[in-house]
């Protein structure tokens, strides 16, 4: 195994062990919170991009990484955020976790690994279509909001802060 | 606050934390080890395993491919990532013995009933939908959700939004009826 694999491998044990222990990869917890009935997995993932968000700025600040964006492309993000969705609803279950939940035994994840892999081959097939219709319509490129709206991330940092730790006050008042 | 949960789990907002440092070390070793930063990320891995399961019956379709020429197919650092995913979930189930053998979730048992192919057409045709979604968007609740916030792409808010907002929608629709 080379480095880039072994350190792949060690990064997904620890990070396959939390997402288990936090217990965010269970139907029902994904559900849940698609119902609003249960936000363990939100309270999971704002926790993770709180921090994990502070460590990135100053990382990136001190020019020791480099960050990686996602175009803007806004017929691919609406579509394939809407189709995302969906799928998501019927499948209970995201790509990451579908992996998770078959490792503490939910067997049921199987089928779901299996419409992802035969998704990700119609997708391939699609590419094309796509590529010259929704992903030509309109790219603002690979922006963060810093950029977008002109100001220091150092200021947005906080108001995210101040907004998740509102939505958490609230998940914790209605006992979701 | 409490450590442990009901359910013999951790706290999620603890475990979730513990997941920002595993990101922000991850980015950091990727960087200085492979000399570019990588960040988590999942859905990118099933295009690079559907192209392997392909090249079984059709290798030179696979390579005509211009998605999976683009992709580069190989096993990469996220390959490995996904197969700890797995490893990890294993090895914490079953040391805290939450380890279960699920068919089908109670959930959907109580809405579609015990049959293990509704379950298996649902979960399959979930599958195709929301990886296609997750190609297009080129991005899912690990690599928009977790890596593209971090970082305060654009891109990954409105992703994040819309992937809840249908979610949201979709599950009220197929799992809020009331059961008689």
């Amino acid at each position: 195994m080379t480095a880039e694999q072994l350190l792949g491998l060690f990064t997904g044990i620890i990070f396959g062990f939390l997402l288990q222990k936090g217990r965010v990869i269970r139907f029902e917890k994904q559900i849940g919170a698609l119902l609003l009935k249960d936000m363990t997995i939100f309270k999971f993932m704002l926790s993770a991009i709180l921090v994990g968000m502070i460590g990135i700025f100053v990382l990136s600040d001190a020019g020791l990484i480099k960050f990686s964006h996602k175009p803007m492309n806004v017929g691919a993000i609406v579509i394939g955020g809407v189709l995302f969705g969906s799928g998501w609803a019927i499948m209970g279950f995201c790509p990451g976790t579908s992996v998770a939940a078959l490792g503490e035994g939910r067997i049921h994840a199987v089928f779901a690994i299996i419409g992802m892999l035969t998704g990700a081959a119609v997708f391939a097939e699609l590419y094309p279509f796509f590529k010259s219709t929704v992903m030509s319509w309109k790219d603002y490129g690979k922006i963060g909001l810093p950029e977008a709206f002109g100001i220091s991330h150092w200021f947005i940092i906080p108001i995210v802060f101040c907004a998740v730790l509102a939505l958490f006050y609230l998940f914790e008042k209605k006992k979701i | 606050m409490k450590f442990k949960t009901e359910d013999g789990g951790w706290n999620p907002y603890i475990a979730g934390a513990l997941t920002g440092v595993l990101a922000i070390v991850s980015v950091y070793l990727t960087t200085v080890i492979l000399g570019k930063t990588n960040y988590l990320g999942a859905s990118t891995t099933f295009v690079r395993a559907a192209a392997y399961i392909e090249q079984i019956f059709a290798s030179e379709y696979v390579a005509q491919n211009i998605y999976f020429s683009a992709t580069k197919i190989r096993v990469d650092w996220q390959f490995m990532v996904i197969a700890g995913i797995f490893i990890g979930s294993l090895l914490s189930s079953l040391t805290d013995k939450s380890f279960n053998i699920e068919k089908i979730p109670p959930i959907w048992r109580e809405r579609f009933g015990s049959s293990l192919k509704i379950r298996a057409a649902g979960a399959f045709f979930g599958g195709i939908i929301a990886m296609i979604g997750a190609r297009l968007a080129d991005g899912c609740p690990s690599g928009h959700g977790l890596s593209g916030m971090m970082q305060l792409s654009v891109s990954s808010f409105v992703a994040l939004g819309l992937f809840f907002a249908a979610g949201a929608i979709v599950a009220g629709i197929v799992f809020k009826r009331r059961s008689l």
